[in-house]
C-alpha cells in the first residue's frame, strides 16, 4: 500500500488520505450493520433470496430498519423464520404472505398494490399530473400574451413621432 | 366561476393542513393488528412452571392475553393493573412469556406476584410471530370463542383500561347478551 506523504501545503495527498479514511470507515460500518450471514444455506440462490427478503422486509419493532440491519429481538426471530421457510422450499410469495398475515402491509418496504395502498403508489403521479396541468395552463396563457399584436398602426406612429419631435 | 377558481388552492391547502395535522398525532409505533376478528393461533406448549397446555385450556369467556417478559420494564408498570383484574376475578388474564428464560420468569413472578392463570412459554418468540407481536408488553382481548377482538400495544395502565378496554368489553358483552 502506498501512503501519501503529507507535507505542509500538499493538499492533494491530504485530500487523498481523508478520502481513504472515509472510505475505510464506510466499509467498516457496512460490515457492522449486516446481521445476515449467520445462516447456512444449501445453494447460492437460497442465500441470495434470503438477502433480498431480509433487505425488503421491515423490522416491525425498530420501524426504520430492514430485517437485515436490525438488532431487535423480533427481527432476529423473523430472520430465523425466513431462513426456515427458504430451506423448507417455500417461494418468496409464500414467505411474503406469511409475513403479511401476521404484520400487515407495514412489514413491506415495498407495499403491495391494493385498494388501500393505491394512493401511496400513485399519489405522487397524481400530484405530478396536477402540477403539470397547472404549469401547462400558465405556459399557454403566457404564450397568448406574447403573441398579442402590440405594433402601432400608421395613425398612432404619426402621433408618436409628433410627440417625440415636440419634446426635442 | 372565477371566484371558485380562486378558492380551489385555498381548499387544497386546508385539506393538506388537516391531513398533516392529524398525521402529527398518529403514533407510528403502534401498528394495527392483523389478527383482529381472527381466532387465536394454535399452541401446544409448556407453561411457566406448569404443564403442557393448548387452546382447549383457554378460558371459555372473555379474557386478556398479556405478552410479558422478566426483562421488560414497562411490564412492571402495568403489573398492578393485571394484579387488580385477577383479584377482582371478572376477566381472566393469560400470559405469554415472550423471548424470556423460564427460570428468570419464575423468579419474576415470585418477586412481583403472578396475575396469570398460566403463562405460555415462548422462549423462541415463535408463538409471538403467529400473534404478530413485536415487543412486550402487548395485550389482546379475546372473546369466549377464542377470537381476538382488540389489541393494545405497550403499557396497559388504569387510564388505558378505562378508555379502551372497558368499552370494548362492554361491546362484546352486548353482542352475546351477557350481564355487564
Amino acid at each position: 500500500m502506498i501512503f501519501p506523504r503529507i507535507q505542509h501545503g500538499n493538499k492533494v495527498s491530504v485530500t487523498l488520505l481523508m478520502f481513504l479514511i472515509v472510505l475505510l470507515s464506510m466499509t467498516m460500518t457496512s460490515q457492522l450493520s449486516a446481521q445476515v450471514d449467520t445462516f447456512q444455506f444449501e445453494t447460492e440462490e437460497q442465500q441470495k433470496r434470503f438477502r433480498k427478503l431480509s433487505n425488503e422486509l421491515r423490522c416491525p419493532m425498530c420501524q426504520n430498519t430492514n430485517l437485515s440491519g436490525s438488532t431487535g429481538g423480533v427481527a432476529e426471530d423473523l430472520r430465523r423464520e425466513v431462513h426456515r421457510m427458504i430451506t423448507q422450499g417455500m417461494s418468496d410469495k409464500d414467505i411474503e404472505q406469511f409475513m403479511f398475515e401476521r404484520y400487515g402491509d407495514f412489514i413491506f418496504y415495498k407495499p403491495r398494490l391494493t385498494a388501500e395502498t393505491v394512493l401511496l403508489w400513485f399519489g405522487p403521479l397524481i400530484f405530478l399530473l396536477i402540477g403539470g396541468a397547472i404549469g401547462f395552463g400558465i405556459w399557454r396563457r403566457a404564450k397568448v400574451v406574447n403573441t398579442v399584436d402590440v405594433s402601432l398602426d400608421k395613425k398612432q406612429q404619426e402621433h408618436l413621432r409628433q410627440l417625440l419631435d415636440n419634446q426635442q | 366561476m372565477n371566484r371558485l377558481k380562486f378558492f380551489i388552492p385555498v381548499i387544497g391547502f386546508v385539506a393538506l393542513v388537516i391531513l398533516f395535522w392529524r398525521g402529527l398525532y398518529l403514533d407510528p409505533k403502534t401498528l394495527p393488528s392483523m389478527l383482529i376478528d381472527k381466532p387465536m393461533p394454535a399452541f401446544q406448549t409448556a407453561t411457566v412452571n406448569g404443564p403442557v397446555l393448548s387452546n382447549d385450556d383457554l378460558p371459555k369467556q372473555i379474557f386478556l392475553l398479556n405478552i410479558w417478559g422478566s426483562y421488560c420494564l414497562p411490564c412492571l408498570i402495568e403489573h398492578p393493573t393485571l394484579m387488580r383484574l385477577t383479584e377482582e376475578g371478572d376477566i381472566p388474564v393469560i400470559g405469554v412469556n415472550y423471548r424470556d428464560r423460564e427460570d428468570l420468569a419464575i423468579d419474576w413472578l415470585e418477586e412481583n406476584g403472578n396475575p396469570f392463570q398460566f403463562s405460555i412459554l415462548d422462549e423462541s418468540g415463535r408463538f409471538g410471530i403467529d400473534l404478530g407481536v413485536y415487543g412486550a408488553p402487548e395485550t389482546y382481548l379475546v372473546d369466549e370463542n377464542g377470537v381476538i377482538r382488540f389489541r393494545h400495544v405497550s403499557v396497559l395502565d388504569e387510564t388505558v383500561w378505562q378508555r379502551d378496554f372497558l368499552p370494548a368489553i362492554a361491546e362484546l358483552r352486548n353482542e352475546t347478551g351477557q350481564p355487564q
